[in-house]
């Protein structure tokens, strides 16, 4: 028996079975989506152990050979994805038990729950190009779905606006992948790096990257990509924000964009150091225009969506920098950011379920009535500014000490003072909601709701506290995974192909 | 009442006739997908085409329009276990995932393939469960509109 598939046939056999269920016995959707998230969790710590020892998995699916048929490429990188993502699914859905009991047509939900993590899981495991496309529509129009979720005129808005967008990317990748084929007659990732290395760096390849950027830097949100998401994800509800802003974008985006740049176009800041200027360069716009955008916003979600924005910033200019430190700084800053921004979307969706609104100038009092969702709000706000211990400091920390190791220290300079912006816009939400006083009926956050959140702060403490571990088997390898570069090909072709 | 509902008479006599070779066809497509064009999706959506006609011809109200909405995504579930339980089946029975497990049989006779033709009729039972049910939802929007 091999776990590879399991990834993403456990939500998908769940997505199908969720609407059966339903009929039979109304519960059981919630029940079939948190074992199965749980499962999925379990098989992602299996899958970082295993890769301690194994540098490249290789699953061949229906037992064809990699350039003809679909491989799953199971590495460090795609390993440490799946952690993240099975650690939001699993609190979101947790969470939903009693936030989503207010919507009907429950079902829907849990189906579409588990089609965007069948979608995330494939496309950080797959191997194959037109998969990962695939993959990434799964995800994508579930998510349109589950902005529109709430159906009324502001997520409907949302929705339509997110789709449009979402498909200029998706279908200028998908233009992307045709000229691909066309040129080099394959679908395979490793097959493709191959061919476009015997190429070399023709206009053609520069210009399918351009494209392909194109459509991830629209899922990823940076500036000046971004404006779909201040609008979508706070439309949705807040498991799914969670979800979304905290892997979503990470995966679609973050994730696609540095696993073909490294890994399959080959490139490396030694040779073209321009290229990676420009994504230095788009980080520190996102960082920049985002942060002080958040600064204005008086809705909780909104900022928060707008934070997110300015968060993808650093990840892109950890990626930018390129050396070991810069990049297992970006690495891990998608794991601390994944944790903190889940958790601060759980607490918005806390909130509104107290108090019915998300208007910042309308909240008040919260902290008294809702410790359990202040302190978690406190944590998650603290881990994303980057206040030792918490993992949020160290995740940065590598990316700041990347940038100065590759000389870069006016950009440092600017990271540094930008994050100020973060703690700006947190504590104003902290200020108005939970510090200020205030009269209000709002009652304690149900129980499934805190243990979620509670979850996310023991991950979050622990993580930082154990930061050389998580460098050391999680982070690190992950980062090596990419700065292998070319030799993914070989990885692919190799040895190491074998049943897991 | 019931007898008024949908188009003319002409209409439904025709549909009468011409709704059961349609959704013949569409069946023929579907077994014959791993040796002609077509397969289960064109085929699953040549059947759905079916419905969609009787639909169109006969109508009906919110309460069997709802019901048949209900069925239609039983349906369309049970396809999607079903194609990924072919999957899966290649993962317990020969140890990799969608492994055509089966026989291959001779090439171009109509029990060949392996799975194929199984892989066919599981997603038929999605896309056209899944149409039908696209078409009611768009036309349930008139009852939702009405309210």
């Amino acid at each position: 028996m091999s776990f590879i598939p399991m990834f993403f046939v456990i939500p998908l056999v769940s997505a199908f079975l969720i609407p059966i269920l339903g009929k039979i016995y109304k519960p059981l959707v919630w029940i079939v989506s948190t074992v199965a998230s749980f499962a999925l969790f379990v098989l992602a710590l299996y899958g970082i152990t295993v890769t301690q020892e194994i540098p490249m998995i290789v699953y061949k699916m229906g037992n064809w050979p990699p350039p003809l048929g679909i491989v799953m490429a199971f590495d460090s990188f795609s390993a440490l994805m799946v952690l993240v993502i099975s650690i939001i699914v699993f609190t979101g859905s947790l969470f939903s038990l009693r936030y989503m009991s207010r919507y009907t047509g429950q079902w829907k939900f849990y189906t579409l729950f588990m089609l965007i993590t069948a979608g995330m899981m494939g496309v950080s495991i797959t191997g194959d190009l037109f998969n990962m496309f695939v993959f990434l529509e799964i995800a994508a129009i579930s998510s349109y779905a589950l902005v529109a979720f709430g159906v009324g005129a502001e997520e409907l808005e949302a929705s339509f606006k997110y789709m449009i967008m979402g498909e200029i990317g998706g279908l200028t990748f998908l233009l992307a992948i045709a000229l691909i084929y066309a040129k080099t007659s394959t679908l395979n990732l490793a097959d493709i790096s191959n061919s476009l290395q015997v190429m070399g760096h023709t206009t053609f390849f520069w210009m399918v990257l351009g494209m392909m950027l194109f459509a991830f830097f629209i899922k990823a949100a940076l500036v000046p990509f971004h404006s779909w998401l201040p609008d979508a994800h706070p439309a949705a509800p807040a498991p799914i924000s969670s979800l979304l802003s905290g892997t979503f974008i990470k995966v679609l985006g973050i994730y696609t964009t540095a696993r073909l740049v490294f890994n399959i176009f080959g490139l490396t800041r030694a040779n073209d150091p321009l290229f990676f200027n420009i994504l230095i360069g788009f980080g520190l716009l996102s960082i920049s225009f985002a942060g002080l955008t958040a600064l204005s916003q008086k809705d909780y979600k909104r900022l928060l969506g707008f934070s997110s924005v300015s968060q993808i910033g650093y990840i892109m200019l950890g990626f930018g920098i390129g050396n070991y430190e810069g990049v297992a700084g970006a690495i891990f800053f998608i794991l601390a950011h994944a944790l903190a921004k889940g958790l601060l979307f759980l607490t918005s969706g806390a909130v509104v379920h107290a108090a019915g609104t998300r208007d910042l100038d309308k909240l008040s009092g919260l902290g008294e009535r809702m410790p359990t969702t202040a302190w978690s709000f406190r944590f998650g706000s603290l881990s994303l500014i980057g206040i030792p211990p918490l993992v949020g400091f160290f995740a940065k920390f590598y990316i700041i000490l990347g940038t100065i190791k590759a000389g870069f220290i006016w950009v440092a300079l600017i990271a540094i003072l930008l994050s100020v912006l973060t703690l700006g816009y947190l504590l104003k939400i902290e200020n108005s909601v939970f510090m200020k006083k205030g009269k209000t009926d709002a009652k304690k956050a149900p129980f499934t709701m805190r243990i979620a959140m509670v979850f996310l702060v023991v991950l979050i403490v622990i993580f930082g506290i154990g930061f050389q571990t998580i460098i050391n088997f999680v982070v690190g390898p992950a980062a090596h995974a990419l700065l292998r570069g070319l030799e993914y090909s070989h990885l692919v072709f190799g040895s190491f192909i074998m049943n897991f | 009442m019931s007898t008024r509902q949908g188009m003319s008479l002409i209409v439904k006599t025709v549909t009468n006739i011409i709704v059961g070779f349609i959704f013949i066809y569409g069946v023929y497509i579907i077994l014959h997908g791993h040796l002609t064009p077509g397969g289960g999706f064109a085929g699953g959506v040549i059947i759905a085409g079916a419905f969609i006609l009787r639909f169109l011809a006969f109508g009906s109200g919110a309460k069997s329009e709802k019901k048949s909405l209900n069925t239609a995504s039983m349906f369309e579930s049970a396809g999607g276990i079903l194609f990924i339980g072919i999957a899966i089946l290649g993962l317990l029975l020969a140890g990799t995932f969608f492994l055509n497990f089966l026989p291959k049989g001779t090439p171009f006779y109509l029990l060949s393939a392996g799975i194929i033709p199984l892989c066919n009729i599981a997603i038929s039972i999605k896309v056209g469960a899944g149409l039908f049910s696209i078409f009611l939802a768009l036309a349930a929007m008139k009852y939702v509109m009405e309210d």
